[in-house]
């Protein structure tokens, strides 16, 4: 007989490491007019990068837009809108709005970047948390897995 | 009126020509130069266009942190970058950006959004027609 216990350890251990492998988001769909309106100014966030709420949030408070006016017309809003919340993050540790609905204040995008000190935050190359792409060159493709990271001087 | 077998080829060398005349006129038409939003503009503002007062509102900061040259450079004839998140800018200057000033709807959209940014209200009918019209005078050395 398998020792069970043995048995559990390994089938749980695999699918862990299966899991830590997995940073690939992407969504449903594209969008179009997501990409032209909202990727003019910075990376086109994965929508299942937030949940709907904070999603709802954002696209009505737009002339707000974390220190800008993004304004659009309320064809597009609309339009934009019904998008990001089918293809909305529906994890269980994207659920919960973070603050100021920053993807950069999830508990999840916190602790998988807790080794990163403030100091490379600040770097010239990089700036803020806020751009992906700094470090994770294939974001805009929903790429962040690990083996793919280099952080720039 | 019969077309006979013998007018075939210029029939349809005729047809071919307006058709492709027609496709032109339409193609023309429905494009917007630089200078068709300046004329657009010019008609709601109440005095000529000026674009030497164009290029001072474009370089001085209206009581925020950031003027349009801020981002989009001065001269804006270079790529530009975000303030905040470094995005690159395409120039502004049509001379160094065939793209630019071709859309009214996104003309009217990015005056709305960067105007409320830098002046904290929109820009008036006479501000946009100055600041056009000094984008006009910019050319590539």
């Amino acid at each position: 007989m398998i020792h069970k216990p043995l048995l559990l350890l390994i089938a749980s251990s695999i699918s862990l490491v299966a899991y830590a492998d997995n940073d690939y988001i992407r969504p449903l769909s594209q969008s179009k007019a997501y990409q032209a309106e909202c990727a003019s100014c910075h990376m086109a966030y994965q929508p299942g990068l937030l949940p709907a709420q904070s999603w709802q949030r954002i696209m009505n408070n737009l002339p707000n837009h974390y220190g800008s006016d993004a304004s659009l017309d309320s064809a597009t809003i609309k339009e934009i809108s019904t998008w990001l919340i089918d293809n909305a993050g529906t994890y269980e540790h994207v659920s919960n709005p973070p603050k100021d609905d920053r993807i950069t204040e999830s508990t999840w995008f916190k602790r998988k970047h807790r080794k990163i000190v403030e100091e490379v935050w600040l770097r010239a190359s990089i700036k803020s948390p806020a751009q992906c792409m700094a470090c994770h060159s294939a974001a805009a493709n929903g790429n962040y897995d690990d083996d793919f990271v280099k952080i720039p001087k | 009126m019969i077309i006979q077998p013998k007018h075939l080829t210029k029939t349809v060398i005729l047809f071919g020509l307006i058709f492709l005349n027609l496709i032109a006129a339409r193609s023309a038409l429905s494009q917007t130069s630089p200078n068709d939003i300046l004329v657009h503009y010019q008609a709601q503002a109440e005095t000529q266009a000026d674009s030497m007062r164009g290029q001072v509102l474009f370089n001085t900061r209206h009581g925020n942190d950031w003027s349009c040259s801020t981002c989009h450079g001065s001269p804006p004839t270079i790529s530009g970058k975000h303030a905040s998140s470094g995005k690159g800018i395409l120039p502004l200057a049509p001379a160094a950006n065939d793209k630019s000033l071709t859309s009214l709807k996104k003309t009217e959209k990015w005056f709305r959004r960067n105007c409320r940014d830098v002046l904290s209200r929109e820009c008036t009918a006479q501000e946009k027609t100055d600041v056009v019209s000094y984008l006009l005078t910019l050319k590539l050395n």
